[in-house]
This record gives C-alpha cells, structure tokens and sequence, in this order.
C-alpha cells in the first residue's frame, strides 16, 4: 500500500485504495501521457514551486482563487509530534476530482505538493510534509473546474513542560 | 484530633446548601460527610493524578489558574475568592481549603493532611459497598505511576501493586509512558485492571515493522475500551490517554506511536458501542486535560460524561456542555490523591436519565488508614525510605509549586541551578505535580524528589541569545494560552530564574512575552549570549540529576536568594477571576 515514488522521504506518496493518482513534484517528472482534460497544473509547475507565498503559489498554480468547502476533509495533527514529518491527508466527497495541492503557508515555499487525480480515481491523498515552524496548511480540491479549500493550523512546538 | 475535629464540626452544614448543592450540604457529624445518599443503579468512583502520592499530603490549589477568551471566568479557571463564590463554599470550611488556596498555611493547621492510598482505601471500599456488589466501578485517568522517588526507581511498579490491591479495573497514561515501552507493557502484565486507550497507534514505519499492537488492522496499540456490567446495564468506559506524550516528553520513550485527540476515531469507536455493542452509557476516562474535555464534548456526540484528569482541576461539579447529539457532562477530579470523585448513575435502557456527582476530599484525619494497604505501602518504601530521610533544610516559607507561571519551589530549584550551576538564568518546567511543604518543617530527600522524580532529570547548561529565550518562552506560553484548547499541553509556563519578564496571555503567539530583564535590570539583548542551566529536557543531556544538584546546594545551608515572586508582571488580564495572588 505504500509506495515511494520521490527521493525524499517528504514527498512520499501513499496511495489511497486500489487507485492511483500522479505526483507533480520536485524530483519527480510529469507524466508523459495525460487524459484530454488536464486541468491548470497540466505540466510541471516550475512558477509556483518557486512562490513564496501560498496565496501567490495558489494563483500561479491555478490562476484563481478557491472557496473553502467542508466537502474538502484535511487531517492534520493540531501538534506536530515532528514538524520533519508532519502526517498529513485530504479526503473528499466532490466529484469530478482533477487535483488536489498542499500548501504550507510558512514554509519558505509555500506550495508542498500537488497530485492530479486521474478519471476514475477515489480522491485520497495523504503524504509527509516537513514544516518549518507553526504554520498555516492549506490543501486545495479541484473539482469540476472549481477550486475548494480547508485549512488547518499546524503547530510545531519545541516541547517540553506538559503537566 | 480533638482540636481538627472540632474545626471539621463547625466547617460542617456548609452555607453552600443555600445554592442547593447536595454536596456540600453535609450532616454536623465529621464521620458522615462521606455519607452519600443512594442514587441510581451504578456507581463508578473515580481517582486521577494522584502522582503516586502514597501517604496523605499538602498540596496548595493554584492561585493563578487564567482562563483565555471563551475559558475566561469559567471553570477550571477560578481561584481563591471567585472559586468559592461560584460553587457556593464557605471561605472558613473545610471544603475552601481542599478545593482553594484560600488562607491555605492558616487551614492546613487545623484540617491537616490530604490523600493517601490507605485512606483512599478505606474510603474507596465503603463507598462500593454502600452500593453492593456488580454495581460499582473504579476508574484511574493516569499519572498514577510517577511523582515520587519510589515510583521513579520501581519504574511504576509499586503503583501496579497498590492499584491491584485498590481494585483499580480501568485506567488510560500519561507519564506512565516516560517509562518507555518495555517498562510499560511489564507493568501492564502485573496489572490487574484494563489500560484503555483508543488515542495511541502505532506509527507506519512500526506498523510496517510489524510492531505489536492491540488491533493490528486499526493500528491501535491499546484496548480502546472495556464494557462492564453495572447495576445490570452495560456500561463502556473509553480511554484517552494524554495526547501530546511525544512533545511533553522525549520522543525516545515513545518511538512506535502517534498520538493526538483522535477526535474522528473516537466519534467512530462511540457510534460502534452505541450501535454495535448497544451499551446503555458512554464514559469517556480521559487524560486530555479540562479545556479539551470541555471543547471535545462539543463536538463529539454520545459520551454520557467525561471523566476528566491531566490539568490538576478540582472542579466540584460537572460542566454540562451540549452537542449535536444532546449533552455531555465533564468533571475534573483534582490531583495527589486528594480527592475521590464518585459518579451515581441512572442507567436504563440505552440511555442514562440523570446523574449525581460528588469530589469528595480526602481529608486523612477523618479516615482510618486500610491496614492491608497500609501494610503494602510500608513494605514498598522500606527498602527506600531511610536513604531518603535525611534533612537538607528548612524551608522559612511555604513551599508550593502549583500556578501558571510560578511558585516557590521552583524559585528554589531555579535559584539553585544558576549558583551551582554557574549560570546566568535558569528554566525549569512547569509541571503541575509536585506536593506543597509547610514553612518551617523539616525537608527531606524524598519531599525534594517529590518535586523532580522523573526518568530525564539529568541538568543542562548551555548558551542561548536572548532572542532565543524569548522565542522558547513564546513556545510555552502558547501552549498554555493558545485560545483553541486543542493547542494547549495543559501545563503551566517554563518557570524563569535569573530574569524577569512581561507577559500578555491574551495576545497570540510571538506578541505574549515582552520586557524581558535580568535580575540587576538590564534588558536582555536579542543576539547577546547566556549562559542558561535547566533540567527535564526533551534532548537527551548528560548533567547531574536535577534532585543532586539542588540538595547539594540546600545542604549548604542556602535557600532564597534576591527576589521574592514570580517575576512575572502581568498586562490585560486585570479582574481576571483566575487570579488571585502571585504564582
């Protein structure tokens, strides 16, 4: 079930389900073949790895901006036990799923990762994300052509003193 | 006796029956404060953070215990006077001095000591059999195995025999796990009892590796739950171990499991008692702390009541909070063996129609010690106690620890750390365990290592910049502060030595701590270096025990130095009922 795709341990995919969805990251290329009707992030997203900003990540990732939905369910820990390895996931009940993007507001690159959800696909994502400090996380659902969010602060904390 | 009788006698028929509360409404005979009316079908009694505290103790409530935003003026955050007032308790009673620090040198004088196992006992078993065999329970919400020097040298076993003997059928940890695993799972062995958890899961790389579990498909590493027949109904009670163990404490002691809220797998576990099991009540023994008990219980439905620990909050009644699917009541039942909660139940079918809830002080005077346990507690510090018995000192003043952001204990641990040490400032946690000592009586070892008795004690010295400092203390504070209780550890704030600083709970992370000065007054420079000394890291550290270190320098005859206080100065939190005095 789980399957390493990147060179990095952060950018490990995990496959939800028997589906398979496609990383778009650093180290790893775009998928030659792609169906007809890729969505904005349809070839390597070099602009908005390079954002340092999640807003500006957003807009150069789909040129829009997105609605917050409670259709776009994010888990993440409320404190992370290792801000190297933060658990993180996005489950949704949209339809019409095409991407689905992670965006670490304080990270000195805001956008994380950024899959595309092949036709047919259940949309599930879940991955490690490293985070530098206490952070906004932001995952993004491109659904039928619309953009919808969840956010979730994520606190990295130098521990210690509980109680 | 006959003088502490006396002043039990008058502190009876509390004023409090004018609000009604049939708890505090007790006869004029001291024996009969613990006699409860029957009520229901079940009863559970319910202990919590007694910190391994064997025999009976003092131990001073906070007198700043700040509640922030929606907490503010609310239970648990209520001290001294306001404390009082809001559950309706005489200020010359007994009850004022078990629950407040209200006049607490001047009550501990006439009422005594609290806790203690043997009295529990005696206590513990009248109550159960008040109500008679297969109707009753008895539940622990953690820390009952640390907090002591002979807890911390049997790595928690002499608690695993006393439970056995207590008859403690449910518990969930917190610092049971700084035991590491190994330890834990020896002493889970010899415990008679159900460890539940449903918070805890192996994390992937243990999961991939095989590592054992309770549920191998979940990932759950403990029972989540155990159902018992109570008063002929089918009772659950669901563990939640603390949630933040791997960043309170050193990750090494846990290194295969995630914890967290689990807020999702709990509302599942519950639907699946409820549908699948169909249990009659949902009791949820938790160790998250009250503020997350009280926003959990907003939002996951089912749990009849919570039966909260963590925070230390002596709280007399349950918090009644409403959710989607109807209301859960949540207790706090207090620290040190202090108290004994007992939960009266009427449980029909499916369904719980009504409750009564007592927080019973354990007043040691008023109980005679249960010989058997007695006898067990004697037989496990013999081997200990005389090496332990010696004085170090005399404290000229009380000794308490309890309170946000300091007290004096931990000056003296902090004063300590700076002179033998050598440094220029001093952190030391802020836990909230760690008994009270009366001025002027005799302080020995095993008082000393009831203030420090944990498994990385080892003292620290190293340089950080004043920015760094400042960032730490930000850190913390926000752990205690955060205005969502999901982001709070429900500890109190690193304790400061050498240094003083302001502090502004209501602002947000980076904006709270401010003005920070050493002792002489200069103001600590952001890129300039200090010499700090500490102990109870989360790194791993090689110094001397932190308890070595400071009875070296109370042997010297050395106590305070310089300034009295918490050096803490306050700002937007003026009439704030949390606040009641330093600490």
């Amino acid at each position: 079930m789980t399957t390493t795709t990147g060179p990095h341990p952060t950018r490990r995919l995990i496959l939800l389900g028997a589906a398979s969805v496609a990383l778009i990251g650093l180290g790893n290329l775009p998928f030659a073949a792609r169906p007809a009707s890729a969505a904005a992030n349809d070839k390597y997203p070099e602009e908005a790895f390079k954002q340092k900003s999640e807003a500006d990540a957003i807009k150069a990732l789909y040129g829009r901006t997105a609605e917050p939905s409670d259709k776009v369910k994010l888990d993440a820990p409320e404190i992370a036990e290792n801000g190297g390895v933060v658990p993180v996931s996005v489950t949704t009940t949209l339809d019409k799923v095409t991407s689905i993007s992670f965006f670490v507001a304080e990270n000195p690159y805001a956008l994380a990762a950024s899959y595309r959800i092949a036709d047919g696909t259940i949309p599930g994502v879940a991955n490690r994300l490293k985070m530098a400090k206490t952070t906004k996380l932001v995952a993004i659902v491109e659904a039928d052509g619309k953009l919808y969010s969840a956010t979730k602060e994520v606190k990295v904390t130098v521990g210690g003193c509980g109680g | 006796m006959g003088i502490r009788r006396r002043d039990f006698l008058k502190s009876a028929g509390l004023a409090a029956a004018s609000l009604g509360l049939p708890r505090l409404a007790r006869g004029a005979d001291t024996a009969s404060i613990y006699d409860i009316e029957r009520f229901g079908n079940a009863r559970i009694l319910h202990i919590t953070d007694t910190h391994a505290q064997l025999n009976p103790v003092y131990f001073r409530e906070p007198s700043v215990n700040i509640g922030i935003g929606e907490m503010a003026g609310r239970p648990p955050h209520l001290v001294g006077r306001a404390f009082l007032e809001r559950f309706g308790i005489r200020s010359d009673s007994a009850d004022a001095y078990a629950f407040t620090c209200f006049e607490f040198e001047k009550s501990a004088g006439r009422f005594g000591k609290l806790g203690g196992f043997a009295h529990l006992k005696t206590l513990i078993d009248r109550l159960r059999g008040d109500v008679g065999a297969k109707h009753s329970l008895l539940v622990d919400g953690g820390d009952l195995w640390q907090g002591t020097g002979l807890a911390n040298v049997m790595q928690g076993r002499d608690m695993v025999e006393v439970a056995n003997l207590l008859d403690i059928e449910a518990m969930t940890g917190h610092w049971e796990f700084t035991y590491g695993e190994q330890v834990l799972r020896d002493n889970l062995e010899r415990f008679k009892g159900e460890f539940l958890a449903q918070n805890v899961f192996l994390t992937e790389e243990a999961a991939f590796n095989d590592a054992p579990a309770f549920d191998k498909a979940s990932g759950r590493v403990f029972k989540p739950s155990v159902i018992k027949e109570l008063g002929g109904h089918r009772v659950a009670i669901v563990g939640q171990a603390f949630p933040y163990v791997p960043i309170a404490h050193p990750k090494r002691f846990t290194p295969d499991w995630t914890f967290g809220i689990r807020e999702e797998e709990l509302q599942k576990h519950v639907d699946a008692l409820r549908a699948t099991e169909k249990v009659d009540a949902v009791i949820l023994l938790s160790h998250n702390g009250m503020d997350v008990d009280l926003k959990l219980a907003s939002r996951v439905t089912g749990i009849d009541v919570i039966l909260g620990g963590h925070t230390h909050d002596a709280v007399p009644q349950p918090i009644a909070v409403k959710n989607a699917g109807g209301t859960t009541l949540v207790t706090n039942a207090g620290s040190n063996g202090k108290f004994l909660a007992v939960l009266d139940l009427a449980i029909g079918k499916g369904k719980v129609s009504d409750i009564r809830y007592h927080l019973l002080p354990v007043f040691s005077e008023l109980l005679k010690p249960d010989p058997g346990m007695a006898e067990l507690i004697g037989r496990l510090r013999a081997p200990h106690v005389s090496d332990w018995s010696e004085k170090i000192t005399t404290p000229d003043r009380l000794l308490y620890r309890r309170g946000n952001f300091s007290g004096p204990v931990d000056e003296l641990i902090c004063t300590a750390l700076r002179s033998e040490l050598d440094a220029e400032i001093a952190l030391s946690p802020g836990f909230r365990w760690g008994v009270t000592a009366l001025s002027g009586q005799a302080l020995t070892m095993e008082d000393l290592l009831a203030e420090t008795a944990i498994t990385y004690p080892e003292t620290y010295v190293q340089e950080m910049t004043g920015a760094q400092i400042k960032d730490v203390l930000e850190d913390i504070c926000d752990n205690l502060f955060n205005a969502d209780p999901y982001y709070q550890q429900g500890g109190d704030m690193v304790r400061a030595g050498g240094f003083s600083y302001t502090c502004t709970p209501e602002a947000a992370i980076g904006g709270r701590i401010s003005e920070l000065k050493l002792n002489g007054g200069k103001a600590l420079g952001a890129s300039h270096r200090y010499k700090v000394a500490g102990w109870a890291s989360v790194n791993r550290q090689q110094g001397a025990p932190v308890w070595d270190v400071v009875g070296k320098y109370l042997r010297s005859g050395r106590m305070f130095q310089e300034r009295l206080g918490s050096g803490v100065t306050l700002k937007g939190v003026e009439g704030n009922p949390g606040i009641a005095g330093q600490g």
